[in-house]
């Protein structure tokens, strides 16, 4: 097991996938086919090949696994450096689970420049399973940053009729975050000399550097998860790409904000960190409360279930911001189970977008009379969402508001009211969209879910139940990553370093920032 | 008074083979006629070839000849190895252009291997004197060839407007080598360094030398495009020729950085505080004149213009830190900009509607449907150019960044990454076109087989620099370590 270089097999992979699928030869229809058939394997395997990382995780140690390093820029310290902890190993699994959700979710919605779709899809597979596994800052970034080519592609050629609006703003507004990113990670190389990722967060960075870092990192992971008020490029990118695009950017994309705040923001910049949690928890109580106002008020399903995410990352943010391993912990089982719940839930709506053509609420209403089955998988989903007991959403926002409450009450007070407001959007949804008298002429003749609609909704409703009643698998893998964060960031703080930003006040900062 | 002795030839062999073939080809060519164009192509392409293999055999140690006029190093050799591909490469570009275009004059290629013998000069010269000569000889032959379509108005148009300001800056540049002639006693560039270095102790250089200085560095500015002396390249660029503005912005421009690092980073470098402002300036000026003047473009080539300027933006960032690291980001910026130009300006010649050449972005409408591996090739250019990873285009920014940063100019750093998101704007709005918009009239094909192949190899090269970025970055590193030692 040891010298097989699996992650760099489970992140090129699906290139090979890509490659294959540019090579096919035929008329349109045939090339079609191929495609879907390639992209549906090679995903699977990608994901067969995550599972034994998974079987072989030792839950025993904190520091990194199946590390793989080779030098890559000579002279510059820049490696090519895998591996993966307790953390991102879920990560990594997540995104190699959605995909072949995501490709047989395009199975027939996705009919033109089929061939194109896929490769783009497994590019971006790629990329994102990169971004997780990556060990060396530039290589992180170029992953990260990668990413936003296939994705400008997937929301402007297969979206809705605001595509291309929707595309230009996902991208610009990624990369404004991202450059400054950059301009950090060029400090923090020049300060350690090296792009290691390991090796820089055990630096110590003087406090007022710190600062500024931080600021830099914020702007990348809180466009990414997004946090408000850097929010607005997800609804309109959510709302206009295709369902299995929407599935990809709620399920994995974003939880790359919360991954960077993770791995970056907290054990590198731990004083800067503490020092800004205020501001973490003010935004992300902003977030909760307004977008779940703001989803209330929705026509079209799309666009509440993606204000819904802001609010459900509001409140992982807050959890990753307690400082506390109840808190840390919760936030990373909230982003697993906003991965899963979701994506379920773009894929539901995407069930009767393929039918019925519309989002709006409005033209559905009474589905239960002819789609019971569909009825059962939306609900399951609905109260995962919610959090209702036995299912993952609850496992995370318990975790969440226990630690909240142990760092500020009011914070976890506040982020309460999101709960209430967020089983209000949600049921009030449901009960539009499913229950009621079926009236509606055209809605008469819609069909159930076929086959291959319940094979992709079986194994995210297990999920979501499985993470629910029987959380404990995914604790013990990220307890002992989590307990070592935290002593990083302890043993950060008490090397003193720290004490001008512990004892600040707002008039030293803004010395400071002078 | 010494003894006469000889000159080293050997150390400019490849200047002097490449002067030597040019004469004889053109004597070829007066012979033959406008028959012997494809002939004349090939054969100087194939001299810039030769000349190329000669540069790279000269050992690396730093050699000078003619009585200290003209300098052999390392430096020299990356800076003329890219100046010779760049030409080379551009002038195979058109051949099936010449051929349709009623440009099939012997002269043509001819002009191109004056223009290249021109910039070798600037590159490897270590005196006033010797640059004048060397960038006049590549600046005349850059007039007539942008006005090459005689009967053509905004070719014409393009060459007269090249050739004023050309020859106004080439005035400032003589205006400002007086004075620093004048206040250092001497053209060569170890004197004029000695000029400088001498007042360190006082309250900085004479101010004549300082004047000059700054005539010098407006000169050379307008040489690379950079602003405030900009103007002339969007014009040029649309009105010359496609294969001509494809060798603008490839060699002459590598030629003109390449003059600009060897004349700062050597005689000027003491007054590195002083030009460092100007250097900045100029630097930011033109990251966001090319990010903002590009968004309102309609045609390819002006847009491309715009982004050249913008490229010089950010090659300047590493001369804007006066270090070696800084030039070494400039020597890799330079390297994959010219990649990265050569095939965006060979998809430009691509675009071929009904045997007429068609230059507005809206004529690429759906180039995905229509011809899916230009579209490909094409938005691999651009996405490099807005310097997304892992595309080449990223590195050459990276590595800009890295020096800044490192001299502590992290204002200039964060402005321009910023530029760079609005540059990002346009880039992918050409993507946009191809990719997302309705197909218009396909383009002709065959686009010829120079052309594939050149855009073939250049794209792939871009998409895939990040495998091996190993020989572009040490050949830099050795370079700018020549420079400033």
């Amino acid at each position: 097991m040891s010298d097989w270089p699996i992650l760099s097999t489970i992140t090129f992979l699906p290139l090979v996938g890509a490659a294959f699928i540019l090579l096919a030869r035929g008329d349109e229809e045939t090339i079609a086919r191929n495609a879907r058939q390639v992209a549906l394997w090679t995903s699977v395997v990608t994901f067969g090949l995550s599972l034994l990382l998974l079987a072989f995780f030792d839950v025993t140690t904190a520091s990194f696994q199946y590390v793989e390093q080779v030098p890559w820029i000579e002279g510059f310290n820049i490696g090519y450096h895998l591996g993966v902890d307790g953390i991102s190993v879920f990560f990594l699994v997540l995104t190699t689970f959605l995909i072949p959700i995501c490709v047989l979710a395009s199975w027939t919605s996705i009919q033109h420049r089929v061939r194109e779709f896929m490769v783009a899809f497994l590019v971006m597979e790629t990329l994102v399973i990169g971004v997780f596994s990556s060990l060396d800052f530039i290589m992180f970034y170029i992953f990260f940053e990668g990413m936003l080519i296939p994705m400008y592609l997937i929301i402007g050629i297969w979206g809705g009729a605001r595509r291309v609006y929707s595309a230009f703003k996902f991208f610009l507004y990624t990369l404004v975050g991202s450059v400054l990113f950059l301009i950090a990670i060029l400090y923090m190389y020049l300060e350690t000399g090296t792009t290691d990722i390991p090796t820089i967060m055990a630096h110590n960075f003087a406090p007022e550097v710190q600062t500024w870092l931080w600021l830099a990192l914020f702007a990348s992971f809180a466009v990414k998860v997004p946090m408000w008020p850097f929010h607005t490029w997800l609804p309109d990118a959510h709302v206009e790409a295709p369902t299995a695009g929407s599935v990809i950017l709620a399920g994995v994309l974003l939880k790359m904000g919360g991954y960077g705040f993770l791995r970056f923001s907290l054990p590198m910049l731990p004083e800067a960190s503490d020092f800004f949690t205020p501001l973490i928890f003010s935004l992300s109580i902003i977030a909760i409360i307004y977008t779940s106002l703001v989803a209330l008020m929705q026509q079209d399903m799309k666009k509440l279930i993606a204000y819904s995410s802001v609010a459900h990352m509001g409140i992982v943010t807050i959890g990753l911001f307690t400082f506390n391993q109840q808190g840390i912990e919760g936030g990373i089982i909230q982003m697993l189970s906003h991965g899963v719940v979701s994506a379920a839930l773009f894929l539901c709506v995407g069930v009767v977008y393929d039918r019925m053509h519309t989002r709006e609420i409005s033209a559905y209403g009474g589905l239960v009379h002819r789609m019971p089955i569909y009825a059962v998988v939306f609900l399951v989903i609905t109260l995962a969402s919610v959090g209702l007991p036995g299912t993952s959403g609850f496992v995370g926002e318990m975790l969440v508001f226990v630690g909240a409450f142990q760092a500020n009450t009011w914070v976890a007070m506040l982020a309460l009211t999101g709960i209430i407001l967020g089983a209000a959007y949600m049921l009030w949804l449901y009960r539009r969209v499913i229950f009621g008298e079926l009236t509606k002429e055209n809605l008469k003749n819609i069909t159930d879910l076929n086959w291959r609609e319940i094979a992709i909704f079986v194994p995210l409703v297990g999920l979501a139940l499985f993470m629910g009643i029987y959380p404990k698998p995914f604790l013990m893998v990220l307890h002992v990553s989590v307990e070592n964060l935290l002593s990083q960031i302890a043993i950060a703080s008490d090397m003193g370093v720290g004490t001008a930003l512990a004892s600040a006040t707002p008039e030293t900062v803004l010395d400071l920032l002078k | 008074m010494t003894e006469f002795t000889a000159p080293d030839y050997v150390v400019a062999l490849p200047e002097i083979f490449l002067a030597g073939a040019s004469v004889i080809l053109l004597m070829v060519g007066v012979f033959l006629g406008n028959r012997s164009t494809l002939l004349i192509t090939w054969a100087s392409a194939a001299a810039m070839a030769a000349a190329l293999v000669m540069v790279l055999s000269i050992d690396g140690e730093t050699s000078f000849t003619f009585g200290g006029l003209y300098i052999a190093d390392t430096f020299g050799t990356f800076m003329k190895a890219l100046v010779l591909i760049g030409a080379a490469v551009t002038l195979l570009l058109g051949i099936g252009y010449y051929r349709r275009e009623g440009m099939n004059r012997f002269e043509f290629p001819i002009l191109i291997l004056f223009a290249t013998l021109g910039m070798m000069m600037m590159i490897s010269a270590n005196d006033l004197i010797s640059l004048y000569i060397g960038l006049e000889m590549q600046s005349l032959s850059l007039y007539i060839v942008a006005a090459f379509r005689r009967d053509s108005v905004r070719s014409s148009e393009a060459g007269l407007k090249y050739f004023v300001l050309g020859a106004l800056s080439s005035g400032l540049l003589l205006y400002g080598s007086s004075m620093v002639y004048g206040f250092s006693g001497g053209t060569g560039f170890e004197q004029i360094g000695l000029a400088f270095a001498n007042t360190a102790g006082t309250d900085g250089p004479a101010i004549g030398l300082l004047i000059g200085l700054v005539f010098v560095a407006a000169a050379l500015a307008f040489k690379v495009s950079a602003v405030p002396f900009h103007m002339w390249t969007p014009d040029v660029y649309e009105g010359a020729p496609t294969p001509v503005t494809a060798f603008f912005s490839a060699a002459p421009k590598i030629a003109a950085m390449a003059l600009l690092l060897r004349v700062f980073m050597g005689p000027f470098v003491e007054a590195f505080d002083q030009w460092q402002q100007i250097i900045i300036f100029v630097s930011i000026a033109s990251m966001a004149l090319g990010a903002f003047a590009a968004i309102g473009q309609s045609n390819i080539k002006r847009l491309l213009a715009y982004s050249s300027i913008g490229h010089v933006g950010y090659a300047l960032v590493g001369l804007a830190a006066g270090t070696e690291e800084g030039v070494r980001g400039v020597l890799i910026y330079l390297a994959i900009y010219m990649v990265m130009t050569v095939g965006a300006f060979g998809c430009v010649l691509a675009m071929r509607q009904r045997g007429q050449m068609v230059e507005k972005i809206d004529d690429l409408a759906g180039l995905s449907r229509t011809n899916p591996p230009l579209a490909l090739a094409f938005a691999i250019f651009m996405f490099s150019m807005a310097g997304i990873p892992p595309l080449a285009g990223f590195f050459g920014k990276l590595y800009v960044f890295l020096a800044a940063v490192q001299e502590g100019l992290i204002g200039l750093a964060v402005i321009g990454v910023l530029a760079s998101v609005v540059g990002a704007y346009y880039y992918i709005r050409i993507v946009k076109v191809m990719y997302f918009d309705k197909p218009g009239e396909p383009f002709d094909r065959p686009v010829g087989t120079e052309l594939r192949v050149i855009i073939g190899v250049s794209a792939i090269i871009t998409a895939f620099f990040f495998a091996y970025p190993a020989p572009v970055l040490s050949g830099a590193a050795a370079a700018a370590r020549a420079l400033l030692h």
